[in-house]
């Protein structure tokens, strides 16, 4: 076998692996960050809340999805994470007046950590019970962050209100649109880290303890230490989702992050594509906007319909919204490669 | 004395009804490996439809029974027509349907019905019995009837060939195709009891809590954590963990007088992820092994 | 016309095909017996039969076609399969298994008989009938498959490498029986085994299956005396 042909192969097999992009995959996530760029400037600034939020939800998705979709440990706590870096970035904002963009990495870290200790004990439960676990830290959050003695941090049942930032260096353009590019700016920083961190020989190993943890194991992968890890980065990631939701909206309070947020977040997920990077942008769109369309088709039994909505999505697009558009084009390239 | 009596009989009231969840829930969770979120809302909606046919005047019993009847043959069109399709495939894709379910019933039962809080009846007389002080009447028919029910379903899965024949495709599903037993109808069977069960759970807890359409959503996770504790492998296990977490509930809530409700099914899940650790397939279950 | 007519038979575990085109049948009455090395495709037959793997090609049992249908619609046409790992209900008791077997029937009172009878060839089933499935020794779980399988009161059973980690005395005693069983209750066989020379003393044909073909087919007198082939494939 020739080099050239070794070379080809290689090239093929980092393609199919994620691990390097085609230029079509290149191209389409230029035109994607276009968009994005363009988008404030088509829309008017309460759209472009909106589609804050959707870059806010897309990041806590890709964390829980390097989490369960990546690495099979199953989450319905992740509330807890976004709660989290939430109110991190409140009180630094209101207690200590410290400008928002130091509160991003703040509540990255503490939430990294906050992670990686819940990872420990997590380590001896397995799926149901981990589901169960998970389940009673976001139940217990907003316990935690209505109870009293904790009140003059947080704020008690009201809550902490937050001041949005203006443009810096005198730009002309509205507060929304600002953190709206800001927002983007971070979800693209992470993205890509996400993407780098996954492609290469960390992503092998959690897919592998995901897949066959016992194999991974004799295969000499610390299952230990990366499923604890795996556990912090993800709740960097939901973290720092929150720390940039409550900025955008301005405001945190106990209630807003119940277990239906973990829910919310779950089902962007696996609607979205579970253990893509893409299928998180189009979990963010699920968040943000199928509610709204439920309530459009009918105020009344607005949840029933969501839940129509729901099923309807896992019979026709069981893969995900991002499974349903790879398996569509790759139906698309066959045939074309087939009738040239 | 009298407190702590008082406080675990009511406890063992609100046990059967965890205990009834449980079992619901074990009986899907043996078939298929997963957890039907949607069975509370789905007793919810069963103790509607009981509230409706009292409310046309049928007399308390039958109204139970035939209530029991509509829940039985839903829980098996849900499973047949709803769930079918997504068997089989991953198991969050389930867990998505099951939400789904859980907000379609929800909120179907707060638009048909509305979500002013309603009063539900009790067949049981109000005076205690023997004129005693230690638990109320109702209370004791509770306990009473999910015994019953639960006895009823004991002997149905032991001695019955059709009981034998759903704990066989439950168990090992290709194998009992072998012997020609039709899987897929088992399961819908399956499905078709728990939503049953769901509803005696709904209907006997609805005086107490009253009727309206949230009203299951603790009891629900309060029969997942018994049936945790119990043992998830175990039905009977999980009828006991149903019990166990009711008196535990209660007896918490009642001696430790700052923790509010929530908080108080925060206690009840971290003491039973702390038996989990130790005893991680439940006090009564047994453990599967996994062979490489 | 032969009870089991197989043309053509193909069989996939998802992409990947492993019969690639079987042509055999099996006479009432009789007991035929596939043989082969691992991967040939021996326990995949048995369960194309038995439509518990995606098929292509003409299965008919007496008469009318079977191929596509559901496992559990194939076997109400009285075809009992013994899987490999015996497919017993372990935490069922014994009885329970056996009464499993009957599932399918309406009549209780043959069925009562059925069930004596299956003690009588097995006596050791009938000493442990209350105790759960699971706690029986291999040679017992094997018994009691095949037990199960004659409690349908099948016209077919199909046993696949039913010696599968039997002491050699056991395994002789189980084949004894199971000519007993053809015999006394004329219930065809096909046996699928690694072991030929076991299979060999009770069966009347033989097939040899190589990587998803046959390669050889004769009665099994013929195979069992032809040297090239002992050798080539049988090993001994």
């Amino acid at each position: 076998m020739s080099a050239q042909s070794n070379a080809k192969l290689r090239d093929l097999a980092a393609l199919a692996s994620g691990a390097k992009l085609s230029g079509l995959q290149w191209s389409g996530i230029a035109a994607a960050i276009l968009f994005g760029l363009l988008l404030p400037l088509l829309i008017s600034d309460y759209r472009v809340f909106q589609f804050t939020l959707v870059l806010v939800y897309a990041m806590a998705v890709l964390g829980l999805n390097i989490l369960t979709g990546f690495n099979g440990q199953f989450s319905l706590g992740h509330s807890a994470f976004y709660a989290i870096g939430a109110y991190t970035a409140a009180i630094m904002m209101d207690q200590f007046g410290i400008a928002y963009y130091w509160t991003i990495p703040a509540a990255g870290a503490v939430c990294l950590v906050a992670g990686f200790l819940f990872g420990l004990p997590a380590l001896r439960l397995e799926g149901l019970y981990l589901a169960l676990a998970t389940f009673a830290l976001s139940i217990a959050t907003p316990q935690f962050l209505k109870y009293d003695h904790f009140e003059k941090w947080t704020g008690g049942v009201q809550g902490v209100v937050i001041t949005k930032p203006d443009a810096p260096f005198g730009l002309k353009i509205s507060q929304d649109d600002w953190l709206y590019y800001f927002t983007l700016v971070v979800l693209v920083i992470l993205f890509f880290c996400a993407w780098n961190l996954l492609r290469g020989r960390t992503g092998r190993a959690l897919k592998a303890i995901r897949d066959n943890p016992i194999a991974a194991r004799a295969m000499g992968i610390n299952t230990a230490l990366y499923k604890s890890l795996t556990f912090g980065v993800s709740a960097l990631y939901t973290g720092v989702a929150g720390a940039l939701g409550a900025i955008a909206i301005q405001f945190v309070a106990p209630d807003s992050f119940t277990f239906f947020l973990s829910v919310a977040i779950l089902v962007g997920m696996v609607i979205g594509g579970l253990g893509s990077i893409p299928g998180a942008i189009f979990g963010g769109i699920v968040i943000v906007f199928i509610p709204n369309v439920a309530e459009q088709i009918s105020k009344a039994a607005a949840w029933a319909v969501y839940g129509g909505l729901l099923i309807l999505f896992m019979y026709f697009m069981p893969l995900g919204i991002w499974g349903f558009i790879r398996m569509g084009y790759a139906r698309l390239t066959r045939r074309r490669r087939a009738h040239p | 004395m009298e407190f702590f009596l008082q406080q675990t009989f009511s406890g063992l009231a609100f046990g059967g009804v965890y205990a009834c969840m449980a079992l619901a829930v074990v009986m899907i969770y043996q078939a298929t490996d997963h957890l039907n979120f949607a069975q509370g809302e789905m007793a919810m909606f069963s103790t509607y439809v009981a509230f409706t046919l009292l409310s046309v005047g049928i007399p308390y019993w039958w109204a139970f029974l035939l209530a029991m009847a509509i829940s039985f043959v839903g829980g098996l069109l849900v499973e047949r027509i709803i769930v079918r399709p997504v068997e089989g495939t991953s198991v969050l894709n389930e867990v998505i349907v099951f939400i789904g379910l859980l907000a379609i019933f929800n909120s179907l039962a707060g638009w048909i019905w509305d979500y002013t809080i309603k009063p539900f009846p009790s067949p049981f007389p109000k005076e205690p019995l023997f004129g005693n002080k230690f638990v109320g009447t109702h209370d004791l028919g509770v306990i009473g009837v999910t015994l019953v029910v639960l006895f009823a379903v004991f002997l149905f899965f032991r001695f019955t060939p059709i009981g034998l024949a759903m704990r066989a495709a439950a168990q090992d599903p290709a194998s009992a195709r072998l012997v020609g037993i039709r899987v897929g109808w088992m399961l819908a069977l399956g499905w078709g009891l728990a939503a049953a069960i769901g509803a005696v759970a709904g209907i006997m807890v609805a005086p107490i809590v009253f009727l309206e359409p949230n009203m299951m959503g603790s009891i629900l996770l309060y029969g997942f954590a018994g049936a945790l504790l119990g043992g998830i492998t175990n039905p009977a296990g999980a009828v006991v963990g149903g019990f166990m977490v009711g008196v535990l509930e209660t007896l918490v809530g009642a001696y430790v007088p700052f923790i509010g409700s929530e908080l108080k099914l925060s206690v009840a899940l971290v003491l039973i992820i702390a038996v989990l650790v130790f005893r991680p397939s439940g006090l009564f279950g047994y453990v599967v092994v996994k062979r490489v | 016309m032969a009870l089991l007519e197989v043309s053509k038979l193909e069989a996939f575990y998802g992409q990947t095909q492993v019969l690639r085109g079987l042509d055999f049948g099996l006479e009432e009455g009789g007991i035929t017996t596939i043989l082969g090395a691992n991967g040939a495709g021996k326990t995949t037959t048995l369960r194309a039969l038995c439509g518990m793997v995606r098929t292509r090609g003409d299965i008919r049992f007496a008469g009318k076609t079977i191929a596509g249908s559901a496992t559990e619609t194939i076997v109400r046409h009285r075809i009992a399969h013994v899987p490999e790992g015996r497919g017993t209900f372990v935490r069922l008791s014994t009885e329970d298994n056996l009464r499993l077997g009957a599932y399918t029937r309406n009549d209780a009172q043959a069925v009562g008989e059925d069930l004596e009878r299956v003690f009588q060839y097995f006596p050791r089933l009938k000493e442990r009938r209350h105790q759960q499935a699971g706690t029986l020794s291999g040679g017992e779980q094997q018994m009691l498959a095949v037990g199960r399988a004659l409690m349908m009161g099948p016209r077919l059973m199909l046993l696949d490498e039913p010696s599968f980690g039997l002491a050699p005395n056991l395994t002789e005693e189980l084949f004894d029986i199971l000519g007993a069983i053809n015999k006394e209750r004329k219930v065809s066989m096909l046996v699928v085994e690694q072991n030929a020379s076991l299979a060999l003393a009770i069966a009347d044909h033989a097939y040899l299956l190589e990587t998803g073909r046959i390669v050889i087919s004769g009665t099994a007198k013929e195979i069992e005396q032809d040297e090239t082939v002992r050798k080539a494939y049988l090993g001994y």
